[in-house]
């Protein structure tokens, strides 16, 4: 096949991938018995009402993982061209290799140190 | 002749032609077909995993499982699915009625997208892209979108709570699995999937990148929310966590879409590490190939199973420290040594010419980055060993000072 067919491939799976999904949701709809009511609807229907705001702010920690990750999912993307190519290079290339993973793993003793790991 | 015996999908395009349709409306179709036949294949299959995943569990905890409904209880899931199909399900109030419709949709579609890239056989694979891995990868961060859409939408606190305890769990995870990733591609030279498994007919990858291997499968288990890292479902802290106001059917495809993850992670583990579908005889019989990828993913499955009956599950605390302090650095580290022994090997001039299907002439290199691979685990045991004295011996030191600065208060008085 060729590079075209290969994402139309997608595409068309992407589409598809929607709607299987939504089959039995439609299924569901026609069969199940739809009785409504304002006590059923409550949030958390068999417990205590939220009090307050739902979307509070919660853990500053949860911040600080997505910070960090979000450090390393862009340096992989470097990394990912870097291993493909890996085979036809020489030797120079294990140590900018090494050199950029370094950097990387400097960002992680860094936040370690600062105690940012810390589950607290 | 003999291609339309191995994949008719293929030659459909030319008869179609043939019979008078253009070829944009012959290549439309031969691709749909192509997308029903993959995508449907793990919806039927999940029907089956429920009931293979009850069973395991049962066994192992000296029960019998599933037998009422249907030979062995094998349409026990079916008849549970029928149940979901007729409840009711309920939109909270308040909650944000799209997303919260379509969080169960996009969850399903994380996976199912996977499916796309995965090589059954020689013949037969979806779409071999030339960047099949980073697509496998960026596929399954969707499902962590799933999730906080599912939390978020809600209007409810607990439900909040525990999308957010999720997606710190799936995005830290999913560090360790990208870098343990990245060995094979080291060693193959290619992001397809297809010329991963082609690089593995003459050697398996879990032999050279054991350590990637090892790393792949535990932060696979974290990804996919099984145990010991199931506090995806924290019924006893959370109520139920993300999924707690959905009911009926769309609840049960957040179920089916949890068990259909952890078969395609599996899976991915068997064509990544585990050779995919080489073995005797593949080459010519492409369904062969097929069999041999569905028995080495069923290996594993299985040993994932019984994992999930045997071992407790951890602290989140514990399981963040786990990841940040031990998966990602020992992944890093791992990655170097690699990189550092295939140099080497090349250097030498014993690693195997790209595209050597011949055991004997991968096994040099294969050795070495074994030898290296069993290093760092050595290395890895010890350190944690002299840590854990350092530890006990200050925990020691600590509890003598108390000792001793109680028995001189006491004997004042």
């Amino acid at each position: 096949m060729s590079l075209v067919n290969e994402w139309a491939f997608i595409g068309v799976f992407v589409a598809v991938a929607w709607v299987l999904p939504a089959l039995p949701l439609v299924v569901a709809r026609i069969f199940q018995p739809r009785k409504p009511n304002a006590i059923k609807m409550q949030t958390y229907e068999c417990g205590v009402e939220t009090v307050g705001d739902t979307w509070v702010q919660f853990k500053v920690q949860y911040y600080i993982y997505g910070l960090i990750f979000l450090v390393f999912d862009i340096e992989l993307i470097f990394l990912f061209p870097w291993a493909m190519a890996y085979n036809r290079l020489d030797f120079f290339a294990f140590g900018a290799g090494f050199l950029f993973i370094f950097l990387l793993a400097d960002a992680l003793i860094y936040a370690w140190r600062k105690n940012a790991l810390e589950w607290a | 002749m003999e291609q339309a015996c191995i994949n008719p999908i293929e030659t459909l395009a030319a008869c179609l032609i043939s019979a008078g349709a253009t070829a944009e409306l012959a290549s439309f179709v031969q691709i749909l077909i192509g997308v029903l036949l993959i995508s449907a294949f793990p919806l039927v299959l999940v029907i089956l995993l429920i009931w293979v995943e009850r069973k395991v569990a049962a066994r192992v905890q000296d029960r019998l499982g599933p037998n009422r409904v249907g030979p062995y209880g094998l349409l026990q899931n079916v008849a549970d699915a029928v149940k979901l199909i007729l409840k009711e399900d309920i939109t909270p109030a308040g909650a944000d009625r799209v997303i919260y419709n379509a969080a169960p949709i996009v969850a399903m579609l994380s996976v199912l997208l996977i499916w796309a890239v995965v090589p059954f056989s020689p013949a037969h694979i979806g779409a071999d892209l030339s960047i099949g891995l980073l697509y496998f990868v960026a596929i399954s961060s969707i499902g962590t979108l799933a999730i906080m859409m599912a939390g978020w939408a809600s209007n409810n606190k607990y439900a909040l709570l525990g999308a957010f305890r999720v997606v710190a769990q799936l995005v830290s995870y999913e560090v360790p699995m990208v870098v343990a990733l990245l060995v094979p591609v080291l060693l193959a030279g290619t992001l397809s999937m297809q010329a991963l498994v082609r690089a593995q007919i003459g050697m398996w990858f879990i032999v050279p990148c054991l350590v990637s291997a090892i790393i792949f499968y535990i932060s696979n288990l974290a990804e996919t929310g099984r145990a010991p890292f199931d506090l995806i479902e924290a019924e006893s802290e959370l109520v139920a966590g993300y999924n707690i106001e959905y009911s009926g059917m769309k609840f049960g495809l957040f179920m089916a879409n949890e068990f259909m993850h952890a078969f395609t992670a599996n899976l991915l583990f068997a064509v990544l590490f585990l050779g995919g579908w080489s073995g005797p005889g593949a080459e010519q019989y492409p369904l062969l190939g097929f069999v041999y990828l569905m028995l080495k993913t069923g290996v594993v499955y299985i040993f994932s199973l019984i994992l999930r009956a045997t071992v407790p599950r951890v602290r989140i605390d514990h399981m963040m420290a786990f990841n940040w302090k031990f998966l990602v650095p020992v992944s890093i580290i791992n990655l170097l040594i690699a990189a550092l022994l295939i140099q080497i090997t090349r250097l030498f001039g014993i690693a195997p010419a790209p595209g050597e299907t011949d055991f004997v002439a991968h096994l040099p290199q294969a050795l070495i980055l074994l030898l290296g691979n069993l290093a760092l685990i050595g290395g890895i045991i010890q350190a944690l060993r002299s840590s854990g004295r350092r530890d006990r011996l200050a925990e020691q030191a600590r509890s003598r000072a108390d000792e001793t600065a109680i028995i001189p208060a006491g004997s004042g008085d």
